[in-house]
């Protein structure tokens, strides 16, 4: 079955009589026990619940895994796969990450006995691998520079170091990469993004192949307790549906406006995988089936990158990517912020960088908010000058 | 049809719709809420009881409007409901309605089994010749209800003619849009004066809830809706206008989606030895195929067709699917296949079933949005499992001929 049916085409209520198409909510904390001594299949929505567990099932077919976890959010699930590390163990990290990624990596496990390591993975990876490294970690294309890692050879170079390989697909989806299939050992998403669509859900979701890290997890989601709850599992189960049909018309949309962006005389640069000369475009065709539909640019000054955000009407200034709205933000002072500036310089994040999140929404009526924006930012400097003369 | 689907993808988004003023809120908040504080007596933010108003069926109802190009539309608890109180509003005792004859199973029920205990009655004609339509109205009659394309043999009616006729008569046009959506048809623009939806289809297009809505320019009937739902109570929840509110959002691209799938499976079925006839407006064998072109934007997802072998047949591909899923509604993701005849027609009574043409094999199939590769893959596979299972049920009934024959 191809993709866009494997989306439609799950079991939505196993054993219901009912026979219902949509998932029901089971908005329940409890389930009744026939017996005192052993448990049903359900006994606690922390541990368990059957609208979650439908979506978990999903996702996991979807990724090609064995099993999949939904969590509250996208930082509970990777905080979740960073509990299969102990003190001692050693992360690598790509260095372009979620703001929140490494925000948890450096102010919580660190001190907690979890160091990490932040690489460029286009430079040399394995001098930073040590005999404490345990977890290799990346995202590809990278948030906010759409920087892309070859994840097979980062697979291999982790597996030969006796590490698992951990790579965040928000950016992508299914829908346009399986990194279980290029050799990662687990995949996290930001399910709040593409996988749900429609800005309507924060959640996360962890998926494996592997059985004994999949026992593990269970202990962490049911110890922890951050599993997703029933409604919006229910949401998320519904956003997938048109997970196929909504990334077709993003990736249509994203990449005439980064056309249209890099021919802009105010736009310095433009990243998108789509574009001909993104760097690691060939990396990311051989391991993808799309470029996606996050586009940043660059404008040459922060003053004129506000600007223009501010000035968009139909781009909503938000947080987060992926939805049917489109959205522009500035990853410096937003996803980006908790990144200390010091670090933020070292990996070469522009002040000046605008990231487009593009939506579902008429091309032109998007272009023409861009154009309509890009026209009315002017660089602060032009004004100093006007008034000096 | 002259325009393109695609200038209400922005609209369906952000039309009436902003950001919470109070938190930023990008979407509307679910005001699951039965009621409101009043800073002093009378004195409020227009929200007073949710059977009433809701603020989040309100976002719905500006939303609805700025697709359909009215004011706000007015939301209720199913479609049926939106039907009820359209014709409430409208119709008193001895007052009459004409109605296409091809129609909602509902609907139908509607005038012959509860309004008819009022005093209203309906006359159902061949609305596709507005002739039959201009003979039916009779001095009491104050609307004409058409649904097109029709349910479920997918006849078509001009809108544009019957509206000429509607308007030298001096009554109301109302055009049941359910299968199209304001995106593939817009009536309002053909000169009808009252848009109906049953949002529980394409507008929420998830299977996730039920819904109705009504949309008109005129001010006059929207204040009479607004009391008659008021007082029946039949305003949706403030969760079910969120969730339709959501699947608004992928409504132009979803629709789009389920035109191109349906006309492939169309094609597909109508070159099927096993296919006695097709009804899709996007087949060149399509009767009315000019008027489509020119009152639709699009084809649509819906279709059905008769199989050889009739009703045996037609039961056993249904039982046979599945990837399909054989169950009622329209309109969704998933591909959703039906038997009017047993389920959504059950109510007409069988002789004008017949006159009609819902004939007992006759099949209705929603096309979703799966890959129609698929679906085409399923369809075949249900059509061998049925044409074999009735050559083994006649290889049975000839065996039992031949050996009573035999016991002669």
């Amino acid at each position: 079955m191809k993709f866009e049916t494997r989306l439609l085409n799950f079991e939505a209520a196993p054993g219901d009589r009912c026979k219902p198409v949509a998932t029901p909510i089971y908005q329940t904390a409890t389930f009744r026990q026939e017996s005192a001594v052993e448990f049903g299949d359900y006994d606690y929505s922390r541990s368990g619940n059957p609208t979650r567990a439908v979506l978990e099932s999903q996702i996991a077919e979807l990724e090609g895994g064995q099993r999949a976890f939904c969590f509250a959010s996208g930082m509970a699930a990777i905080t979740a796969v960073t509990r299969l590390l102990h003190p001692g163990d050693e992360i690598v990290a790509c260095d372009d990450l979620y703001g929140g990624t490494f925000r948890l990596f450096s102010r919580i496990l660190k001190g907690r006995g979890i160091d990490t390591r932040y690489v460029d993975f286009d430079q040399d990876i394995e001098s930073a691998i040590s005999p404490r490294t345990r977890l290799v970690y990346l995202e590809t294309p990278t948030n906010p520079l759409l920087k892309i890692v070859d994840i097979r050879a980062a697979a291999e170079l982790a597996h030969r170091h006796g590490a698992l390989l951990c790579v965040d697909n928000s950016t992508m989806s299914p829908y346009l990469q399986n990194p279980l299939a290029l050799g990662a050992d687990i995949v996290v998403h930001s399910a709040t993004k593409f996988l749900c669509g429609h800005s309507d859900v924060t959640a996360g979701a962890v998926v494996v192949n592997d059985p004994k890290v999949a026992e593990d997890l269970y202990l962490i989601q049911n110890g922890e307790g951050a599993g997703l709850g029933p409604f919006d599992s229910f949401l998320l189960l519904r956003g997938l549906k048109t997970l196929a049909l909504r990334l077709d018309r993003q990736q249509q949309n994203a990449l005439r406006i980064a056309d249209f962006l890099s021919q802009h005389a105010k736009v310095s640069r433009v990243h998108y995988p789509g574009l001909p000369d993104h760097p690691g475009r060939e990396r990311h065709l051989a391991q993808t089936r799309g470029a996606g539909s996050v586009v940043s640019f660059e404008t040459g000054s922060f003053a004129v990158s506000q600007q223009i955000a501010e000035a968009t009407r139909i781009f909503n200034i938000t947080v987060s990517f992926g939805s049917v709205n489109s959205s522009i933000s500035l990853p410096v002072c937003m996803s980006h912020a908790s990144i200390p500036p010091e670090v933020r310089a070292r990996k070469f994040l522009p002040q000046d960088l605008v990231r487009l999140s593009v939506g579902i929404e008429n091309v032109d009526d998007l272009i023409a908010d861009l154009d309509q924006a890009l026209a009315s930012a002017s660089p602060v400097i032009e004004e100093e000058q006007i008034a000096a003369d | 049809m002259s325009f393109d689907l695609d200038l209400f993808s922005t609209s369906v988004i952000h039309a009436g719709l902003s950001a919470d003023p109070a938190t930023g809120a990008l979407l509307t908040p679910i005001y699951q809420s039965t009621t409101y504080l009043q800073e002093a007596v009378g004195v409020h933010k227009g929200f007073t009881y949710s059977r009433a108003d809701n603020p989040t069926v309100a976002a719905l109802e500006r939303a609805l409007g700025a697709l359909e190009g009215t004011p706000p539309a007015v939301c209720f608890a199913t479609g049926m409901a939106a039907i009820s109180a359209l014709f409430l509003s409208i119709l008193k005792s001895g007052d009459h309605a004409v109605i296409s004859d091809v129609v909602y199973g509902g609907t139908v029920r509607l005038f012959q089994q509860i309004l008819n205990g009022v005093g209203i009655s309906a006359s159902f004609v061949d609305t596709s010749r507005p002739e039959e339509v201009e003979r039916a109205v009779t001095p009491e009659t104050r609307i004409v209800f058409i649904e097109t394309p029709a349910n479920p043999t997918l006849k078509l009616t001009d809108i544009a003619a019957i509206a000429r006729v509607t308007k030298r008569a001096g009554i109301l046009l109302a055009v049941d849009n359910t299968f199209l959506t304001p995106v593939l048809q817009r009536p309002l623009e053909l000169g009808a004066d009252i848009s109906v939806l049953s949002t529980t289809k394409y507008i929420e297009g998830h299977n996730a809830t039920v819904g109705g809505s009504i949309a008109t320019k005129d001010q006059a009937l929207i204040d009479r809706l607004r009391l008659v739902r008021k007082t029946l109570g039949c305003i949706q929840s403030p969760l079910e206008s969120w969730i339709t509110l959501r699947g608004l959002k992928t409504l132009p691209v979803r629709m789009q989606r389920h035109s191109e799938n349906a006309a492939t499976v169309a094609r597909w079925l109508e070159q099927h030895p096993s296919v006695e006839r097709v009804y899709y407006p996007g087949l060149e064998s399509f009767p009315q195929k000019e008027l489509a072109d020119r009152q639709q934007a699009l084809p649509g997802g819906m279709l059905s067709f008769e199989l050889r072998g009739g009703t045996e047949v037609g039961i056993a591909v249904m039982n046979s699917v599945k990837l399909c899923a054989l169950a009622e509604n329209l309109g969704a993701v998933e591909t959703l296949i039906t038997h009017p005849a047993s389920m959504t027609h059950a109510d007409v009574p069988a002789e004008t079933r017949a006159a009609i043409g819902i004939s007992d094999g006759l099949v209705r199939l929603s096309v979703g949005l799966e890959n129609p590769r698929d679906l085409i893959a399923d369809l075949d596979e249900a059509f061998r499992a049925a044409a074999s299972r009735s050559k083994a049920s006649q290889q049975a009934g000839t065996e039992r001929r031949d050996a009573c024959a035999a016991a002669d």
